[in-house]
């Protein structure tokens, strides 16, 4: 987990051909590094053992619910925004062995899991999900019950940002105030620039490990120009980041529509598949399932991603609370959109865009906000 | 004294064996279930077979003669919990294609004598016939989830089972939704959980296989399907009509798009 140094940022030069040397070093250090690779068509953030394995190139189009990629024809690295997956899956896995239980003649033992705390290095973080990370880091570490694997794994983690220079369609980071720059909490923030001649990074340190690997690498400082033509492509991408929903008061607005009839009208399409959850960076809802072997020898307790929009989510003895598929979209978009805020202090939607291009039938929050405050 | 062993039957009725075959798959695990359950009677694997009443029996298959609408009724009373297996003995199967049309021209057109032929008008599963502990969806089931069901029963607590969409298998196991990304229909939105999300995994859109999941709502899935992808009446149609064609949900949603 970067640690801030005392300084403020400091900026650097970073040759787009050097960009292998930033990786070796990660590999040298014992990094498992994280960084995005093309998968089926889509963006997905895999393991890699190489600097090859980056993938290069490439431009997403992302609509309500549909996603394809394109060439880039300024041939960058990032050209892309975020994939299906976000950071969560490797800080707060979707199915993680807790512990497991064996009987012997009388007793019950519990074995603990022993395997040591990952070592990531995460490259190509965006802001949106910088702020997911710090949302989760609340959650999971700052409440009453720590989440010991998630602190483990989150203190060890090495997090290279990406600011973005170009919007995806379904983006609305600047609305929620998570991006599209990050200022604070990240090692290391590339930002790429590709002008046909030029091809390089502008690299903020944000922490001591960040401010090592960048005498390790030697670099450069960046000069006042260099610096500013990074502030204007950052200040283009809000310009061109065409997705906006008005957070004045929305806490307040969504509240004042629980009862609209507009849910009804969302119900319709929801088909309460969960997609939208379980892509979501910030959406940390998870069962616990405990199963035995025939024998009742040996038990194991797991826990796994879940998702407000089952029946089981809300099973209590009985029968389950949210019935209707209105009520458990309802649950979803208040939840993000208002309830959080009195929860945790903050939105629990930093604007990625995700749940709208990968909910099957395109449903978008921001949208569906926009015609329940409207509807009333 | 040893505690006495769990009997458990297997029973197959109208089917093609193959949820059976997902037991006889399980190997080593078979031999762990064998350890804890006497095999009491599982035609598929041996002829040998010991007297009920039974603990646990095991039906797969649908009910598709009025012989078997009656056989279904001993197997209930000879076992102490009835689990069905599949989409044969949970919806009908396959087989209840036939529901959607008059059966007698069938009969006439297939068979030399169709005075031989005593067949319902409809396949219909085993809880329109009689009382059912539990349902185990699936084209064919899940060994694991089989496996799950029996150690759940044999310990007293309830299978992890999930009713939600093939989507959240999906999605946890990484994989790239096909909808989203390749365009392609996709019936995992609507369909019960239990494979794994193993045809998104190869590119394909799910099948279906394993039913209706809750609160399935395949209407707004196929209206996407028809708006944004360019599928016709007869192909979603024949999308809902497979192994799982007389299940509510399903049956309902094709014949709202029969022309
Ligand atoms: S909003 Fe979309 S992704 Fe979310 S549950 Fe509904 S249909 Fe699925
Ligand atoms: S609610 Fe949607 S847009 Fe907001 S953070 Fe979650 S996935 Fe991203
Ligand atoms: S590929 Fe199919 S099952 Fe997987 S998330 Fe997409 S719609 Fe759901």
């Amino acid at each position: 987990m970067p640690q801030e140094t005392d300084k403020k940022i400091s900026h650097y030069i970073l040759k787009a051909t050097e960009l292998k040397s930033l990786l070796d070093i990660l590999f040298q250090r014992e990094y498992h590094v994280i960084a995005p690779s093309i998968r089926d068509k889509s963006i997905e953030y895999d393991p890699i053992a190489s600097f090859d394995e980056i993938t290069r190139g490439w431009i997403d189009h992302q609509k309500p619910g549909s996603y394809r990629l394109a060439n880039d024809e300024q041939d960058r690295f990032f050209g892309y925004v975020v994939g299906f997956s976000s950071w969560k899956k490797y800080l707060y896995p979707a199915d993680k062995k807790l512990f497991e239980a064996e009987m012997d003649t009388k007793n019950f033992r519990v074995i603990e899991d022993g395997t040591a705390a990952p070592k990531y290095a995460f490259l190509g973080v965006r802001s949106c999900d910088l702020k997911a990370i710090e949302i989760l880091d609340k959650i999971l570490t700052e409440g009453p019950y720590v989440d010991l694997d998630y602190k483990r794994a989150r203190d060890n983690a090495l997090i290279i940002v990406v600011n973005c220079t170009r919007a995806g369609e379904n983006c609305f980071c600047y609305s929620m105030g998570t991006g599209p720059r990050a200022y604070s909490g990240f090692d290391l923030a590339l930002t790429e620039i590709s002008d046909g001649e030029k091809h390089y990074f502008l690299v903020d340190t944000g922490s001591r490990s960040g401010e090592e690997l960048i005498s390790e690498l030697g670099l450069s400082s960046a000069s006042e120009d260099e610096i500013k033509t990074a502030e204007k492509a950052i200040e283009q991408t809000i310009a061109n980041m065409s997705k906006i929903l008005n957070t004045d008061g929305l806490k307040e607005k969504i509240w004042a529509n629980l009862d609209s009839l507009y849910w009804d009208e969302i119900a319709e399409r929801c088909l309460n598949c969960g997609n939208c959850t379980l892509v979501c960076p910030t959406c940390f809802c998870a069962d616990i399932e405990d199963t035995t072997d025939i024998a009742g020898e040996k038990a194991n307790r797991t826990r796994k991603w879940d998702v407000c929009y089952t029946l089981n989510f809300t099973y209590v003895h009985g029968g389950s609370i949210r019935t209707s598929c209105k009520s458990r979209y309802r649950q979803w978009l208040t939840h993000k959109l208002s309830t959080w805020i009195d929860q945790f202090g903050m939105f629990g939607c930093v604007g990625c865009g995700r749940c709208i291009t990968w909910c099957p039938v395109g449903i978008d929050i921001a949208e569906e906000a926009k015609q329940l405050i409207e509807s009333s | 004294m040893a505690k006495r062993k769990p009997k458990l039957a297997v029973w197959k009725f109208a089917s093609c064996d193959g949820c059976q075959l997902s037991l006889l798959d399980c190997e080593d695990k078979l031999l762990e279930v064998a350890d804890s359950i006497e095999i009491a009677m599982f035609m598929e694997a041996s002829r040998a077979v010991i007297k009920g009443p039974y603990d646990l029996s095991l039906v797969e298959g649908s009910i598709t003669t009025p012989h078997d609408a009656e056989r279904i009724h001993k197997v209930r009373r000879a076992s102490k919990y009835l689990v069905t297996i599949g989409a044969c003995a949970t919806t009908g199967g396959i087989q209840a294609l036939k529901n959607f049309r008059d059966v007698d021209d069938f009969v006439s057109i297939v068979y030399a004598n169709p005075d031989y032929i005593e067949s319902l008008n409809k396949s219909t599963p085993i809880a329109d016939h009689v009382f059912v502990d539990y349902e185990l969806q699936g084209c064919p089931i899940n060994k694991n989830q089989l496996i799950e069901v029996i150690s759940a029963f044999l310990n007293g607590r309830k299978p992890n089972i999930h009713s939600y969409s093939v989507c959240m298998e999906c999605k946890r196991r990484s994989t790239v939704c096909v909808m989203v990304a390749h365009g392609t229909p996709c019936l995992g939105p609507v369909t019960h959980a239990g494979c794994g999300a193993i045809c998104p995994s190869y590119n394909r859109g799910c099948y279906g296989c394993y039913g209706p999941k809750e609160t399935p709502n395949t209407s707004s899935l196929a209206s996407w399907f028809e708006k944004m992808m360019d599928v016709d009446d007869d192909d979603i149609v024949r999308y809902f009509r497979t192994f799982n064609a007389f299940a509510e949900a399903f049956r309902k949603e094709s014949e709202s798009h029969e022309t």
